[in-house]
């Protein structure tokens, strides 16, 4: 795992940026610390709103983590307004839901990945990775 | 007791929270995510699941004291409470929010009475299991010791 790790922040040779979005402080206080481990700038959010605000005013993250049930604006509706408004971030949806048809939804709005929580080292390097092939 | 003793009991302790299912990899997950910059960082995330975990079992408590009963607001307080205690690893406090949650969408009343005794007792079981482990890890440290991962 620490190869693994050290071997995705080597392979930046430009920082890559992302926004947490989850209203649980708990979950952002820890996928803070995996992105800045991996040496990834990251801002956080509480709602969707919030993300959506963040593209608003011309903020731009290679990798949005976007928890699915929040208050305000949930996760899928935030996801749908980001890609009718033309962001291309990469959004991974982060929940714990297990409905298909929830993530199927979720997934719908536009997402580019979905990964169940928590979300650990190991599948937080396999989106990095996602971004890095892509471009 | 000496520091190797003290280490030992460390180990066989944190062993006997997997076994019994307080904690799972989660939990190990969040150590790993600890290092010299970040030496607290269980103990600060744990610190605020319980927080959060306390304000939660408040909330939930007036919800349900209720004439009548809002099961969406209840239903909110649990998901939270749930994501929180999977964060840390919590895995028994999570297994009871999940029955929980299941009670609020059928607005069980009794279902959800029972479940809140459940998860306040689970609750206090793991902080107490957690608060004797990191007075383990602070009396290796001030033997001298290091603390085994």
């Amino acid at each position: 795992m620490a190869q693994s790790r050290h071997a995705v922040e080597k392979e930046q040779s430009t920082k890559i940026t992302a926004l947490v979005v989850d209203d649980n402080r708990i979950n952002r206080t820890i996928h803070r610390r995996l992105l800045s481990n991996l040496g990834i700038e990251n801002e956080v959010v509480g709602s969707g709103k919030e993300a959506v605000d963040a593209h608003c005013s011309g903020k731009k993250f290679d990798l949005i983590l976007m928890d699915m049930e929040m208050p305000i604006m949930n996760g899928i509706e935030a996801t749908r307004k980001l890609r009718e408004m033309g962001n291309r971030s990469m959004i991974a949806g982060v929940s714990s839901r297990s409905m298909e048809e929830d993530i199927q939804e979720f997934i719908e709005a536009g997402l580019d990945d979905y990964q169940e929580k928590p979300l650990t080292m190991s599948k937080l390097i396999s989106l990095i990775r996602k971004i890095s092939l892509n471009g | 007791m000496d520091v190797v003793q003290l280490q030992r009991q460390l180990v066989d302790y944190r062993a006997s929270l997997y076994h019994e299912a307080f904690l799972d990899e989660q939990f190990t997950q969040l150590q790993e995510l600890q290092d010299e910059n970040n030496p607290d960082f269980v103990v600060e995330v744990v610190s605020l699941f319980f927080e959060d975990s306390e304000r939660l079992l408040n909330e939930l408590t007036k919800a349900l004291e209720q004439q009548s009963i809002d099961f969406k607001r209840l239903d909110a307080h649990v998901h939270q409470l749930k994501g929180s205690s999977s964060s840390i690893g919590a895995q028994r406090v999570q297994k009871v929010c999940i029955a929980f949650r299941n009670d609020c969408e059928e607005q069980n009343v009794e279902g959800c009475l029972k479940c809140l005794q459940q998860v306040k007792h689970e609750y206090s079981l793991v902080k107490t299991k957690l608060e004797t482990m990191f007075k383990l890890e602070q009396q290796i440290l001030a033997a001298g010791g290091s603390v085994p991962m």
